[in-house]
């Protein structure tokens, strides 16, 4: 493999210059195929082959100007390319030398704050090369484990890191491992769950695209540790370059035997496969998602027993979010002490965040633990789009919480947000300006909710509909002055009562708007009056209400 | 003819996954992939193959909101619902969608050329709001857009009449 990574290197060296082209889901639909095509015609038509390297990759985190273009060295972010300006690009750049200045990406401090540790790779390597990502140092940290380490030393280095569960609830994950590992049965599995049915969300389709191997090596570190032979990537089907990349990847894995039995020669066995999820928000849960791969219905069951103990089949299984374990290859290779100093004492590490909405830069950022949302969205998003005024930020997806601009100071770790009355979820922000009215943002919530409530357990199934039914009512202009009280209290009931993470957090943006829009719903409900203008319409442009 | 041919196909798949009642929904996504959509006959089809009871695989085909239970029209619209989208207006997209070719989501027209779905977030999001037409995605969608592009498609190919 070292043999490989060398080659590999050296021919990346023979190149003076190596142009990185963005095909994922961002960039493709604006024509990023016909831009790679028309860098690899431009290279032929100058003559500079040898010097040039042309290569697809993954999302480089500029959503909102693709389809981008990395340059390097001196990584240089072309954007809004198009096929002529691929032509120019060569011309001036690569046979002149010199960067055409006036198509460069103008926002230097977009990628300032940020820390790239999971999305390392993304927008450097080719995604369907394993050879590139074993020349960037891939896999190395697998064979640190299966040379060097015992089970149990990967695991206490999880500990040192402090690393902790990227699907939203932030579960130490030394502890999930442990678990596993100590438990009897066998076989033990491996869930990866790419799952990601928040809407905003695109955090760990980006990662599937750019770094699938990444995923993979972090999966065969956990089965190393745990003594799971099988593993399964539990994708949402509506990523379809994902499951493609995804599959490829395997492939690849498989041919050079870094995946099936006796890997490198090791007594250690280890496969993946896929599994494509079905369009169901309540499968990200992990007894719900269980029962998916299953080939059931997704529906959550009560814990315990955990998964850790129970899982797949009556089985011991590992569930872990694909970003956790896209983090384990560098903690291994750097060692937990590492990792542990990036980000903030009792929350270490980096988390990759889809910046969305009504912001100037959106698209996909990675920042350390323990910044601020201030920074987040005006340091790293250039502010609120189209000079209107801040209102309100969603973190944490459909189960998050709305937050008002005085909370804009607060730092994003688990415990933080949590009290503010949102979660890490899977990493959604969402700005909103004031072309938004609050009560209609928190019904297009809980509409969401309730569309993808499992219907197993009644606080969830009957309780948010009959939220969904007085929001509907405030919203006709029937509102009644003791609505604002039930609905605080039947979601602190729905909060308290329901079985699953659906139903538990479906509450949350009706709370934190009730708690920072207050003003709103009065409005609403005495006044009859919708400053954004959304309520009360009866021209057919209004959401059916 | 042809309808056995993809009956084989999806015979094969069942047999690549040695008739495992786990992999019931890799099998209905290959079905849907061959035809289109679900049916009952397909359902029962799947659920004797794979010895499971109809109304398992019916209620499982029913739960998850990618499996299509009724035949999609011609040209298939889907319109992103996700947060970001919402925030920056695919609801009023929708409507106008709606009002101009009279049909509801989650319906097609009353001709059978055109559905119109909606989807809870593609992904797209940084260049909100996106809409899919057939398999093409328009970012940053306007209502103007949208309805041109479908117009263009539903006189791109008429009917043929006989």
């Amino acid at each position: 493999m070292i043999h490989l990574a060398e080659t590999e290197l050296d021919a990346q060296r023979s190149y003076k210059y190596r142009i990185n082209v963005c095909c994922s889901s961002g960039c493709l639909p604006f024509g990023a195929l016909k831009v790679l095509k028309a860098f690899e015609d431009a290279v032929k038509e100058f003559g500079v082959q040898k010097e040039c390297k042309v290569a697809r990759t993954g999302c480089i985190g500029t959503c909102s100007v693709g389809p981008a273009v990395l340059v390097e060295p001196g990584d240089y972010l072309y954007q809004n390319v198009t096929p002529e300006k691929a032509r120019l690009i060569i011309r001036d750049h690569v046979v002149l030398g010199l960067p055409v200045k006036d198509m460069l990406y103008g926002t230097e401090s977009y990628f300032r704050k940020q820390h790239r540790l999971v999305m390392r790779n993304a927008g450097k390597i080719d995604p369907y090369r394993i050879e590139d990502y074993i020349a960037a140092g891939g896999y190395s940290a697998l064979v640190k484990c299966l040379m060097k380490l015992s089970p149990k030393e990967v695991i206490d280095e999880l500990y040192v890191s402090g690393l902790r569960g990227r699907g939203g609830a932030g579960f130490p994950t030394w502890q999930k491992w442990n678990f596993v590992a100590r438990a009897h049965r066998m076989p033990k599995y491996i869930i990866a769950n790419l799952d990601e049915g928040d809407p905003g969300v695109f955090a760990n389709r980006t990662l599937a695209e750019a770094d699938p191997h990444a995923i993979l090596e972090g999966m065969l570190i956990a089965a190393y540790a745990t003594g799971a032979e099988k593993g399964y990537i539990y994708i949402r089907a509506e990523y379809p370059l994902a499951v493609e990349t995804l599959k490829k990847a395997i492939e690849k894995a498989r041919a050079m035997n870094l995946l099936g039995e006796k890997i490198l020669e090791m007594p250690f066995n280890f496969d993946v496969e896929l599994r494509l999820g079905a369009g169901a928000f309540v499968a990200g849960e992990e007894t719900a998602i269980l029962a998916s791969v299953e080939g059931k219905r997704a529906m959550p069951r009560p814990r315990p027993p955990y998964p850790a103990a129970s899982g797949l089949w009556g089985n011991p299984t590992l569930i872990q979010n694909v970003e956790t374990l896209a983090n384990v290859p560098q903690i291994v290779s750097h060692g937990g002490l590492w990792f542990s100093k990036i980000g903030v004492p009792n929350c270490t590490g980096t988390k990759c965040f889809s910046l969305t909405g009504k912001v100037k830069n959106p698209g996909l950022i990675e920042v350390p633990m323990g910044i601020t949302l201030r920074e987040v969205i005006y340091d790293i998003g250039g502010g609120v789009a189209g000079d209107r005024a801040f209102k309100a930020v969603l973190v944490g997806g459909p189960s998050g919480g709305c937050l008002p601009d005085t909370m804009l100071d607060l730092p994003i770790d688990y415990e933080s947000l949590t009290k503010a009355g949102a979660i890490m979820g899977s990493g959604g922000i969402v700005v909103i300006d004031d072309n938004s009215c609050m009560v209609d943002t928190a019904k297009f919530f809980v509409d969401f909710c309730v569309d993808e409530s499992c219907g197993k357990c009644t606080p969830c199934r009957v309780g948010l509909r009959k939220v969904q039914e007085t929001y509907k009512r405030i919203m006709r202009g029937e509102g009644r002055a003791e609505d604002l009280d039930f609905l605080r209290k039947l979601c602190s009931y729905i909060k308290e009562a329901s079985l699953c993470g659906l139903g538990q957090t479906a509450p949350n943006p009706v709370l934190t708007t009730l708690r920072y829009f207050g003003k709103e719903y009065q409005e609403h409900i005495f006044e009859k009056k919708c400053t954004a203008n959304k309520c009360f319409r009866h021209d057919g442009e209004a959401r059916n209400i | 003819m042809q309808k056995d041919k993809r009956l084989e196909m999806l015979h094969q798949t069942i047999v690549a996954h040695g008739y495992q009642k786990s992999s019931l929904l890799e099998i209905l996504h290959r079905a849907q992939e061959l035809y289109g959509y679900l049916d009952s006959d397909l359902l029962s089809y799947v659920a004797e193959n794979l010895n499971l009871p109809p109304s398992h695989v019916y209620g499982v085909a029913a739960f998850y909101n990618f499996f299509r239970l009724r035949k999609p029209g011609e040209h298939v619209v889907t319109s992103c619902l996700g947060t970001a989208c919402y925030v920056k207006g695919a609801e009023e997209i929708i409507s106008a969608i709606e009002r101009e070719f009279k049909l509801e989501r989650g319906k097609s027209t009353a001709d059978g050329r055109l559905s119109l779905f909606i989807t809870r977030c593609i992904g797209a999001c940084a260049m909100a709001p996106a809409v899919v037409i057939d398999d093409e995605v328009i970012g940053k969608a306007t209502k103007e857009a949208v309805i041109q592009r479908i117009k263009q498609l539903l006189e791109g190919n008429k009917p043929e009449t006989s």
